[in-house]
């Protein structure tokens, strides 16, 4: 048979999904253990127990000086600067984003400046914006939003401009005022849109928030493992980044399912 | 009354003529069929009275005033593709339209003013023959089904005409001559001009009180953008014409409506004239 007709089956396919998984842990431990093995204070690949004992220590052991829990004070700081500057950039991306695709006159005013402006390099701006905004949060969630609504903008914009016409058409021979195009025909329709291209912004807002940390932080992910960077503290920074990405990818998984429950007639017109 | 006139109205893009010299006019009630080859300006026609497009010169009057020049409810229109909203169910888009109507401002109804309006889309989705359908998405339907539910939606506002894009081209022939049916039923009954493109030169005798073509007459290549289409026949009456053949497909269950009309022509079928048929 040829290779593009062998299917896997759903036990094949998680299989198949984990093996790549299983495979890197296993390098990393063969990769550990060889240098472990020549010389046991190794720092750079530090073994499972290492690791495990030292996210024990910030999970559950409070901080001697500041009497946090520094794992969870660093998440619940990240996260609330992560999705703060989502959900402004979000907000932002919906309104200028539909009034961009759907009123000519705002497309024609707007558009040609947020193409450009969606081209400066955001990191480029951090240090105006912490020259301005000062080393609070109001500056790093600001970046977040700077780096992430433009692109945002862009892609409701298209996809406002994706609905069909025939359907804005039938819409006024129905009596619509703008006003109820946009809230009844164009809003509803751009939302499960709207949550895949946030999906794709979830990346980017963590660079940015990370970046943020990492120059001028008191507490957070980004800023632990910058912090703990200056002791080669291999076997902190590395369950660190794994804990990061499965925030990402579990903020990934909520969006999706939203957009299943939410709008369940959105898969199907998709496809169609 | 209601009646279409066109008065000299040309339609150029550029050098592009596309209309020249329309002169017409459509009675009240009339169901006008366009057809003509590819790109002879009949969809440019039919954009013209649903105010997407506007006249270069002339003038469209509907009952006398000139026709506003954005699409409004006075005008309803069914496409061949994305009639319907995907994100509503089939309910939901023919309350749509008394929704736009009676909440002025979020276009939502709620409480007793929305079931009213879901009451009165019930009888109109039965009329289609949509019964039990109502809380499915459009995705869900057929084609044929999709249009029914296109026509329904378009219907709800009382529009005084109807415009049909080539609104059964997409149908296979068997849904296609049951919607038939429908359509000259919906004609009928309501207070409707309809004006209807169509490829299909046996749906336009089939259904069509009058059947307009278009054509390009002059023939130069290096002038044709210059010339436009004008109308090259209209038939008034096409009763008076023969049958066309009719397909491989008759199908013999398929209802033929009316079986009697009070007061007025008799409404041809593709049987003949709606003769009793018991």
């Amino acid at each position: 048979m040829r290779a593009i007709n062998h299917r896997p089956d759903k036990t094949w396919r998680v299989a198949l999904a984990f093996l790549p998984f299983a495979f890197l842990c296993l390098a990393y431990i063969v990769g550990s253990g060889i240098r472990l093995a020549e010389n046991p204070n190794d720092k750079l690949l530090p073994g499972f127990s290492t690791m495990s004992e030292a996210i024990h220590v910030y999970a559950a052991e409070p901080d001697p000086r500041s009497g946090n829990y520094l794992l969870w004070s660093d998440t619940a700081a990240s996260l609330t600067r992560l999705i703060s500057g989502l959900a402004i950039s979000t907000a932002i991306a919906l309104l200028a984003g539909t009034a961009i695709g759907l009123l000519p006159i705002a497309g024609a005013t707007f558009a040609p400046v947020i193409s450009v402006l969606s081209m400066v390099p955001p990191l480029a701006l951090l240090p105006i914006l912490f020259i301005v905004m000062g080393l609070g949060e109001a500056s790093k969630i600001t970046l977040i939003v700077i780096g992430t609504s433009l692109k945002l903008i862009r892609d409701i914009a298209l996809r406002v401009g994706d609905i069909p016409r025939e359907q804005l058409i039938k819409a006024q021979t129905l009596g619509a005022s703008t006003m109820q195009i946009a809230l009844r025909v164009v809003l509803p329709q751009i939302l499960p849109r709207l949550i895949d291209a946030v999906r794709l912004e979830i990346g980017p807002a963590w660079l940015f928030l990370i970046a943020a940390e990492a120059i001028a932080a008191d507490s957070g992910l980004g800023y632990r493992i910058f912090l703990v960077r200056r002791y080669l503290s291999m076997d902190v920074i590395l369950p660190y980044v794994a804990w990061i990405t499965l925030l990402a990818f579990l903020m990934d998984l909520t969006l999706r399912v939203l957009q299943r429950k939410a709008f369940p007639w959105f898969a199907e017109a998709r496809a169609a | 009354m209601n009646a279409i006139v066109f008065d000299k109205v040309w339609k150029e893009y550029g050098d592009h003529v596309v209309l020249e010299q329309i002169n017409l006019e459509i009675a009240t009630r009339a169901f006008v069929a366009l057809v003509g080859p590819s790109g002879c300006g009949k969809t440019t026609f039919l954009k013209m009275l649903l105010g997407e497009e506007r006249p270069t010169r002339g003038n469209i009057l509907l009952g006398g005033i000139p026709l506003k020049s954005e699409p409004d409810s006075d005008r309803g229109v069914v496409f061949q593709r994305y009639s319907v909203f995907p994100h509503l169910t089939v309910l939901g888009n023919v309350i749509i339209g008394r929704e736009f109507e009676r909440a002025r401002g979020i276009g939502r109804l709620f409480g007793k003013k929305r079931r009213r309006a879901e009451d009165e889309a019930r009888e109109l989705l039965a009329a289609v023959g949509l019964s039990g359908d109502e809380n499915k998405y459009p995705s869900a339907l057929s084609g044929g089904m999709q249009q029914r539910l296109a026509l329904a939606q378009a219907l709800i506002r009382r529009p005084k005409v109807l415009l049909l894009d080539e609104p059964f081209g997409a149908l296979d022939p068997g849904m296609r001559s049951e919607i038939h049916v429908l359509m000259r039923r919906i004609w009928n009954e309501s207070e409707l001009t309809v004006v209807m493109v169509t490829h299909d030169l046996s749906e336009a005798f089939a259904l069509a009180t009058r059947i307009i073509a278009f054509e390009r007459p002059r023939n130069r290549p290096e002038e044709a953008e210059r010339y436009g289409s004008r109308l090259s026949a209209d038939i008034p009456n096409p009763v008076e014409v023969p049958m066309l053949p009719k397909g491989a497909t008759v199908t013999n269950d398929i209802e033929i409506w009316p079986k009697k009309i009070a007061g007025s022509k008799a409404v041809w079928t593709r049987y003949g004239p709606s003769a009793p048929h018991a």
